[in-house]
């Protein structure tokens, strides 16, 4: 085990021959080529050819009870194999909410009880898809329908809401006497914004096949999942069979975004029910399950308000976060990041959560910062604008180079918000922008600039990993780390050949195993730093392993082009390997220290946007738009920068388009497909620049980089919004700005100046 | 209150199976098929062609994107019966890993992808809309019907139907500019 408990010193990741420099993707030909296989399919392997279609069923009402099924026409219908219902189900561990939680139990069917619309009622297996499809339809479900019973509508229950728990993320932030303060700013802003659940819309739906051996002991599950060790735990759990008898493959994965943390009536349905028919079983999900049977972001009303003084100084900053979740759900902690992001002595910052009877919500991309940041970071627009100054000059006033409420003790690791705000600035030009708005028109679109500050804070986890030494001289690299198109094959060959002075051609990286050692897994952006530290670790422990066997002193060798140096002897690694008696491999945990309580960490940007409104229609379009980040040393600049468009374009999704809308009388979210939940498409993004300021984080990791996949997505929403009321002179604090939001704005303003 | 849900019709007379003649990537392929199965299932489940990717399965995400008789098609919302006789073309036929074709050599360099599963339908309906473009047909972006040419705005415009959740599409434009301009050498 080695521990990561001091600051990083020179390293040979240092070096930056293949880190830290442009590769394309190890596994791109892989995709291109349509040959790399994703969970459902495995079936095609000739030894899978027998695999049977299963098919879910998910509640048609959003609470009450099953009161009976009839399965009598499906089961007589052609190729019907298996109904599973809560009444065939075999025992299944227990959890005590029905929100999926980590590596716990997440049993299906465990009783008639219907806690949220879509949770499944019913599994139906066939010999093929469409019998199976057919037969799921003619089942016969009678409700003891409750639904009425529950609340759907956050506004109607917030005013019960209660602490959202006492993890660092949901506790409160209470500092100096934020009321006083705040009666007393020569300047005050006190707004409200509501940001709407939204959908991950990955575009592979959750899909999983389920093989048992013979004698029905021992499953391997093909999955979807960001998360080996958690669904390997948690089926185990689900299941009551030994997690050593039970082994996940996630190679591929055709997105995430946090859908994908946990595992849903796919995975556990499917195994179950290949077990009771002695033949595997796939299932994926319909598309227009998705939205309701896994999980969402879930709403916030925000609740901002800043005291400043005349010059721009903040004194009082409040921010109070309201979402609601299923009992036993966490909140959105959409007002985290204000407990660090902006000076000022006084605070307040709550998170609030109530009980809700939606399908369970979960993580969505940069949970918390994604849609704190699209209120915060308007409102510090709406500021700027009430004390006259520019945003930016605002902004970098009231930066802050240390936690403000721990004080100088706990100063940030590396922080540079300034520095991405002017240095977009200039390369956007940003004095192109006029502080009035309506002022700037190309024909019959009125052109708008906006600026916001991204944060995300930077998470690390225990990793593992196994690094071997081939005879050819090549390095193998095992993990249970996942690849969900952040890049983990590609970095995770960097690190390692960077390690081991070889090529990145050297590296073979198999991931996404059970049968590997534990990983990070993929989320929270912890996924890079926090497996590339395991394979750090692991490369040093191989190091001297290959030194030894080749006679030289582990302190002084020294590894370059595919050989072992001490002072002028060498050996190539492949000579080394050829000799050594037994295998050389290391296998190395790492875990981390409390560098991150003793340094406030996050990654920090600057997102501009320009927009174009259309006078008469208000139509809304992104022009141009720039991301400026400081995240510590950037792995790969191609599959970063590829993780920042991502993360800007969902962000533009955020605050154009994407809303899950609830229905309050059935109580789920009604526009459950891809037509009707809007995400952006080729025509709705021009080309986006990213630049990525220089940086190395010692107390990050050992490869000094910050979280990065999600930074993209943090802020940029509220770009787009301010650029939209600096073009229009419309501030809409309700996501996301759809046409008919901008239309009222001008309609209720008095006269129609300005355009 | 009692609720029952039934989504489906029971007593289907349906043939169970259809004769369906289909040329794949060039090759002749009989199948005895339901007559319910996609051309998109016929793919993936019969012909264990699984480069062709189910997104949606309702002709939402363009994932399924193939060529049938040259041109593009969401193979999920046709049936196979539909298609006897046709020629489909998919993403197997393009290249190998080790000799890929410009366009999908075109993806890998520009990182036109980043968790891959729209991709073959991109790299599809990128063909598609070259194709459109030579043979001068005008899309909703065209601004004189008589000059259709390469844009940028051409291919964001014709390629909107193919989603990429991950938003490689800055890079996917790319790909796909630099394919033409090298077909233009
Ligand atoms: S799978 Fe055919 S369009 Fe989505
Ligand atoms: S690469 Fe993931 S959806 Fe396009």
């Amino acid at each position: 085990m080695s521990k990561f408990d001091s600051p990083a010193g020179i390293n040979p990741l240092d070096q930056e021959k293949v880190l830290a420099r442009p590769h394309a993707r190890k596994e791109g030909p892989l995709k291109v080529t349509g040959q790399a296989t994703y969970a459902y399919e495995y079936s095609a392997d000739p030894d899978l050819q027998g695999t049977t279609y299963g098919y879910l069923v998910g509640a048609g009402v959003a609470r009450g009870q099953v009161t009976s099924v009839d399965c009598s026409v499906a089961e007589a219908m052609p190729g019907v194999l298996l109904v599973l219902t809560h009444e065939n189900m075999p025992a299944q561990g227990a959890s005590d909410t029905p929100v999926p939680q980590e590596d716990d139990a997440t049993p299906q069917m465990r009783s008639a009880e219907v806690d949220y619309y879509h949770q499944a009622v019913a599994f139906v297996v066939a010999e093929t898809f469409e019998q199976a499809r057919a037969a799921a339809g003619a089942l016969v479900i009678e409700y003891d329908n409750r639904t009425a019973e529950g609340d759907y509508v956050l506004a109607e229950v917030m005013e019960d809401a209660e602490k959202a728990g006492s993890d660092e993320e949901s506790k409160d932030q209470q500092v100096g006497d934020f009321a006083g303060a705040f009666r007393r700013a020569d300047v005050q802003l006190d707004v409200t914004y509501t940001t709407p659940y939204q959908s991950h819309a990955m575009l592979e739906p959750h899909a999983s096949l389920a093989v048992w051996d013979e004698a029905g002991e021992e499953l391997t599950l093909y999955t979807s999942n960001q998360m080996v060790h958690w669904v390997h735990r948690g089926i185990s759990k689900t299941l009551n069979v030994p997690q050593k008898n039970i082994r996940i493959v996630s190679r591929y994965i055709g997105g995430g975004f946090g859908s994908k943390l946990m595992f849903y009536g796919d995975a556990v349905l499917s195994a179950v029910a290949a077990r009771t028919l002695g033949r595997p079983v796939k299932c994926a999900l319909t598309r227009p399950q998705i939205f309701n049977h896994t999980s969402h972001r879930p709403a916030t009303v925000q609740r901002i308000r800043f005291g400043a003084d005349g010059d721009g100084r903040i004194h009082a900053i409040g921010h109070d976060s309201y979402s609601g979740n299923l009992p036993g759900g966490s909140a959105e902690t959409a007002s985290h990041q204000t407990k660090l992001l902006y000076a000022g002595e006084n605070r307040l910052v709550r998170q609030r959560l109530s009980e809700l009877h939606l399908p369970p919500g979960g993580s969505m991309r940069a949970p918390g910062e994604a849609v704190g940041m699209l209120a915060l970071e308007c409102a510090v627009d709406e500021l700027a604008e009430k004390l006259e100054m520019d945003p930016i000059e605002l902004r970098v006033l009231n930066d802050i180079g240390y936690d403000p409420e721990k004080g100088p003790e706990r100063p940030f690791s590396s922080r540079r918000l300034a520095d991405c705000l002017r240095r977009g600035a200039e390369e956007f030009g940003w004095e192109q922008r006029s502080a009035q708005p309506g002022e700037r028109r190309d024909g019959e679109w009125l052109i708008g600039l906006g600026v916001a500050s991204a944060f995300r804070g930077n998470l690390v986890k225990p990793s593992s990993a196994t690094l071997r030494l081939e005879k050819g001289g090549k390095i193998t690299v095992e993990t249970q780390m996942t690849d969900i198109g952040t890049g983990s094959y590609t970095i995770l060959g960097q690190t390692a050949a960077e390690m081991l002075g070889l090529t990145l051609d050297d590296v073979e990286v198999r991931l996404g195993d059970s049968e590997f050692p534990k990983s990070s897994g993929s989320g929270g952006s912890w996924g890079a730093n926090s497996a590339g530290t395991g394979v750090y670790y692991a490369a040093e422990e191989l190091r001297k392993k290959i030194a030894k066997a080749a006679g030289y002193d582990p302190k002084k060798a020294v590894f370059k082009d595919g050989e072992v140096w001490e002072d002028n002897k060498c050996t190539l690694l492949g000579v080394v390997a050829a000799k050594a008696p037994e295998p050389l491999e290391a296998t190395v945990n790492a875990t981390f220290g409390d560098l991150n309580k003793q340094y406030a960490q996050a990654s920090f940007g600057a997102h501009f946007c320009e927009v174009g409104v259309h006078r008469v229609t208000g139509e809304i379009r992104v022009r141009r738009m720039l991301s400026v980040a400081a995240a510590g040393r950037i792995f790969n600049p191609v599959t970063a920068r590829s993780q920042c468009l991502g993360g800007m374009t969902m962000g533009v999704g955020a605050a154009l388009m994407e809303e899950l809308h609830v229905d309050g009388e059935l109580g789920l979210f009604i526009n459950h497909d891809m037509a009707e939940y809007h995400v952006p498409v080729h025509a709705d993004i021009p080309d986006l620049d990213v630049i990525f300021l220089e940086e190395l984080d010692d107390k990050s990791s050992p490869l000094k980089g910050k979280g990065v996949g999600e930074l993209g997505i943090c802020g940029v929403g509220a770009a787009v919004a301010n650029a939209i009321y600096n073009a229009s002179g419309v501030r809409i604090r309700d996501y996301p700005l759809t046409v008919d939001k901008i239309l009222a704005g001008w309609a209720s303003r008095s006269g129609s100046q300005g355009r | 209150m009692t609720h029952t849900t039934s989504h489906g019709s029971t007593d289907l007379q349906l043939p169970r199976s259809v004769r369906v003649e289909l040329t794949v990537n060039g090759q002749p392929k009989q199948l005895e098929l339901d007559p319910r199965v996609s051309l998109l299932d016929a793919l993936r489940e019969h012909l264990h062609l699984t480069g062709t990717k189910k997104g949606c399965d309702h002709g939402q995400c363009g994932a399924c994107t193939v060529l049938v008789g040259g041109k593009r098609l969401n193979s999920c919302l046709s049936l196979a019966v539909m298609h006897d006789g046709d020629e489909v073309t998919t993403i197997e036929s393009l290249g190998t890993p080790d000799d890929l074709h410009p366009m999908q050599a075109a993806f890998v360099e520009c990182d036109g992808f980043q968790c891959g599963y729209c991709t073959p339908g991109q790299i599809m309906s990128a063909l598609g809309t070259l194709d459109e473009l030579e043979r001068g047909i005008p899309s909703h972006v065209t601004a004189d019907l008589n000059t259709v040419e390469y844009s940028d705005d051409e291919v964001r415009e014709r390629m909107s139907g193919n989603i990429c959740r991950c938003a490689a599409y800055p890079n996917i434009v790319r790909a796909v500019r630099s394919v033409h301009e090298g077909g233009q050498e």
